[in-house]
């Protein structure tokens, strides 16, 4: 399905992706948060992007691992620690390889789920990140199960995703800042959910 | 003793919360490490492994972290998972931040082991007026 080059290619398109969408995601969570999200995930993509000329020959697993922990390091908000634990679960899935199939792909991915939800104590339908992570990868095991190619599942992945985020803005925060402001977060995008259906979105376009 | 590391996303959370703590227990070891890397709100992995590494120096009887929420919470849970196996030993508790921080300091001041401070800051609320 892909190697550890594409892989940096890809990072440095989220990065880039990212940069494009702070101001959007910052708004969003001026709506109900702390109206940091974007700047944040901006800066930790930047200090992922710095390193990647370094991660050139690593394997897919280290590559990973090295985001997450940039991520962890820079952003300095809950999109930190939790796409940082994210991006260190995949990793930990990948340990040791170049290449990785479809089959590791979604091994990867619902690793890094379970990593989010054990890092925030969370679930599906609380208005969090969660809320696009868990669709986009439902939609991928059904494209992987239906035959379909690697950049069709991905595809699909990314349409759940923002299907995802676009549903976050009908239930209530229940974890989060947002949280606090109960019934009132309403109507509106989580950030979260945002930021990563953008994620998503590049990995897509750029496979 | 056990020592204390406070977090918060605003560093004079952190350090106001300490300074208070600290006013019936001036001699237990403790840092705050709230805040970004400059300054700002947020949180700072370094800066939390940092207080963890340097109050554990000090404090034989282990660690205690007091977080107030959000990512300043999983950050320093991060950090005391990436640590696990060194001793002393440093563990979170989930407890309000300020009483928390007042009930841990006395509590550890008193020569408490590690599980006795934390009882402590978890069954602060309200203690003062009871």
């Amino acid at each position: 399905m892909t190697d550890s080059a594409k892989l940096i290619e890809v990072l440095g398109n989220v990065k880039d992706a990212i940069d494009a969408n702070a101001e959007y995601l910052t708004d969003l969570d001026a709506a109900i948060g702390d109206s940091d999200h974007g700047i944040n995930l901006a800066r930790g993509f930047r200090k992922v992007a710095e390193d990647l000329p370094a991660m050139a020959g690593k394997d897919i697993g280290a590559i990973l691992k090295k985001t997450g922990m940039d991520l962890v390091s820079t952003v300095g908000g809950s999109s930190g620690p939790l796409y940082g634990t994210a991006f260190m679960k995949a990793g930990a899935s990948a340990a040791g390889k170049s290449e990785i199939n479809t089959e590791d792909f979604l091994n990867m991915f619902s690793a890094a789920i379970g990593g989010v939800k054990m890092r925030g104590k969370s679930e599906e339908g609380e208005k969090t990140m969660l809320d696009a992570m868990g669709p986009a990868l439902r939609a991928a095991e059904e494209a992987a199960a239906a035959g379909k190619s690697a950049k069709e599942m991905l595809e699909a992945a990314a349409e759940a995703a923002a299907e995802g985020a676009a549903f976050t803005k009908t239930i209530i925060a229940t974890k989060g800042r947002a949280a606090y402001l109960g019934e009132r977060s309403l109507g509106h995008v989580d950030p979260g959910a945002a930021s990563f259906a953008v994620i998503m979105k590049t990995v897509a376009e750029s496979y | 003793m056990v020592g204390l590391v406070l977090v918060s996303h605003i560093a004079k959370l952190a350090e106001g919360a300490l300074e208070l703590g600290l006013l019936m227990a001036p001699e237990v070891p403790a840092e705050a490490a709230g805040g970004t890397a400059d300054g700002g709100p947020g949180t700072d992995y370094e800066k939390i492994a940092g207080a963890v590494e340097r109050v554990s120096a000090k404090a034989d009887g282990g660690v205690l972290v007091i977080a107030d929420m959000g990512s300043s919470r999983m950050t320093a849970e991060m950090v005391l998972e990436d640590r696990e196996g060194c001793q002393p030993e440093a563990v979170i508790a989930d407890c309000p931040f300020v009483e928390g921080c007042v009930a841990a300091a006395v509590s550890a001041a008193a020569g408490e082991g590690l599980a006795d401070v934390r009882r402590a800051a978890e069954t602060a609320l309200g203690r003062d007026c009871e």
